[in-house]
């Protein structure tokens, strides 16, 4: 058992919220065709209630802190707002595109000890990153600063996204990060605008797509353990939690509300109206979510994935029932072990499987 | 390092008291610490201006059952160990500018 597991372990035991997602703004300079956010300023937090944020998070016992937009460097107080997280002793991770930085800011990063920089690359192509992106020349930027904040000795990391525009391109990204020298990840999970918009899950990539990358095994490591059938779950699956978000994870936007996870558009409170403790602690939508146990999600407890699934419960609030099942991720679960869940069975959205029973004599 | 030397709490990492136990990752390596009563009081009083033999007495021997022999020889092991992953600077000169000290978690 890992030491970053046992701390998890404890956190959730205390009710500690080990690690933030904290947008600081929503503006960016790139116009990505699946971005779930409205990039327009409604009233960002100042920097002071920002600074006065962090030092509440660092009280409340918050680790892990990410900080992401948007793009965070359209901030100009970005810099002052990372220094005061570090004098906090924050673990900081930075999600960015990595156009803005520049050798200046790669060198600030570093002085300021941030532990990750995590920066969007779409595809090893620029006519396919840049079409994405909407932003020409963004590719060339986002390499360029990825080599800059490699040259200070920073960790990158690539993440990209599989939608229909990309599908092909994962392995090229792989060896573009491979030849810069740094990790990469891929996540097939496009999610609804925050304004409730779904029209870009028109983006989604096909089950074929998702089915190709999940039998690659530079990406997933061992094939056959990654897409093997799942063992029937134990008791301590099913009285489980089915995610971090609202134990031990909390996510805040840049106008102060507060949600169980960036994913999870579940409102909780504002951090202008009352103090992160007291949302932590007293939130009736938080409890309602920290209530929530395998068992008791009315269709996905009797799927055969309950135990393996990345079920995502803010995906499915944003399907209308943060109990229900998240057809994106049962879809996931189908493409990863060709078993049908227990939610495309009831849709009728897979054909069921046979059934053998025994001939009665 | 001598018993007289003073230890200061770096700031190259990341650290939170929980449940009493203090959490340190350092941003050098990105190991991951966890001290014991013992350990977190020692990195709790590195404020700079403390020599370690001075910490033990008032911090170590005052509230644990050892003596003063004992814990001195494991409070330098523990610094030296601490130092070298960056989480603790020791010098024959006080330092001034140690980082703050985690308060418990609320």
């Amino acid at each position: 058992m890992s030491l970053l597991y046992e701390m998890n372990q404890k956190a959730l035991q205390l009710g500690i919220p080990i690690s933030a997602h904290l947008d600081i703004t929503y503006r960016c300079n790139e116009r990505c065709v699946h971005c779930y956010l409205d990039h327009d300023d409604h009233g960002e937090m100042t920097t002071v209630q920002i600074v006065d944020l962090l030092h509440q998070l660092a009280e409340a016992g918050v680790f892990f802190l990410t900080l992401s937009g948007g793009e965070v460097l359209m901030r100009r107080d970005f810099f002052s707002i990372v220094q005061e997280a570090r004098r906090l002793l924050f673990n900081v991770k930075v999600k960015t595109n990595g156009v803005m930085i520049r050798e200046p800011e790669a060198r600030k990063l570093r002085e300021l000890g941030v532990e990750q920089i995590q920066i969007s690359v779409y595809s090893h192509r620029a006519q396919v990153h840049d079409s994405i992106t909407k932003l020409p020349g963004s590719l060339k930027r986002t390499i360029e600063a990825i080599k800059f904040l490699k040259s200070q000795g920073l960790k990158v990391v690539i993440a990209n996204v599989l939608m229909t525009t990309n599908a092909g391109d994962h392995r090229g990204v792989m060896k573009l990060a491979a030849d810069l020298g740094v990790p990469y990840t891929l996540d097939p999970t496009i999610t609804p605008k925050i304004d409730g918009d779904d029209s870009i899950l028109s983006l989604r990539a096909a089950g074929s797509d998702i089915n190709r990358v999940f039998r690659d095994p530079e990406l997933v490591g061992d094939v056959e353990a990654f897409c093997a059938a799942p063992l029937p779950p134990g008791e301590d699956i099913i009285d489980g939690y089915p995610c971090s978000a609202g134990h031990t994870a909390i996510y805040i936007s840049p106008y102060g509300d507060v949600f169980p996870c960036v994913q999870f558009p579940l409102p909780c409170g504002n951090v202008r109206k009352q103090t992160f403790a007291d949302i932590w602690r007293d939130s009736r939508q938080l409890k309602e979510v920290r209530d929530i146990r395998a068992r008791d999600l009315p269709v996905c407890s009797s799927c055969a994935h309950v135990g393996t699934c990345t079920r995502c419960p803010g995906l499915a609030y944003m399907e209308g029932n943060m109990r229900g099942p998240s057809t994106a991720d049962c879809e996931k679960s189908f493409q990863r072990t060709g078993i049908p869940s227990a939610n495309m069975l009831i849709r009728g959205s897979r054909p069921a499987l046979v059934q053998i029973q025994p001939v009665c004599s | 390092m001598s018993n007289t030397d003073y230890i200061a709490r770096s700031s190259a990492i990341a650290a939170r008291l929980i449940g009493g136990e203090m959490m340190i990752m350092s941003a050098a390596d990105s190991t991951f610490f966890t001290l014991n009563d013992v350990g977190t009081a020692i990195w709790q009083a590195a404020d700079g201006r403390t020599p370690l033999c001075e910490i033990v007495e008032s911090k170590i021997c005052a509230d644990f059952d050892v003596t003063v022999t004992e814990a001195l020889s494991d409070a330098q092991q523990f610094v030296n160990q601490l130092a070298q992953h960056g989480i603790l600077r020791t010098s024959n000169q006080p330092i001034y500018d140690a980082a703050p000290c985690p308060a418990p978690t609320a």
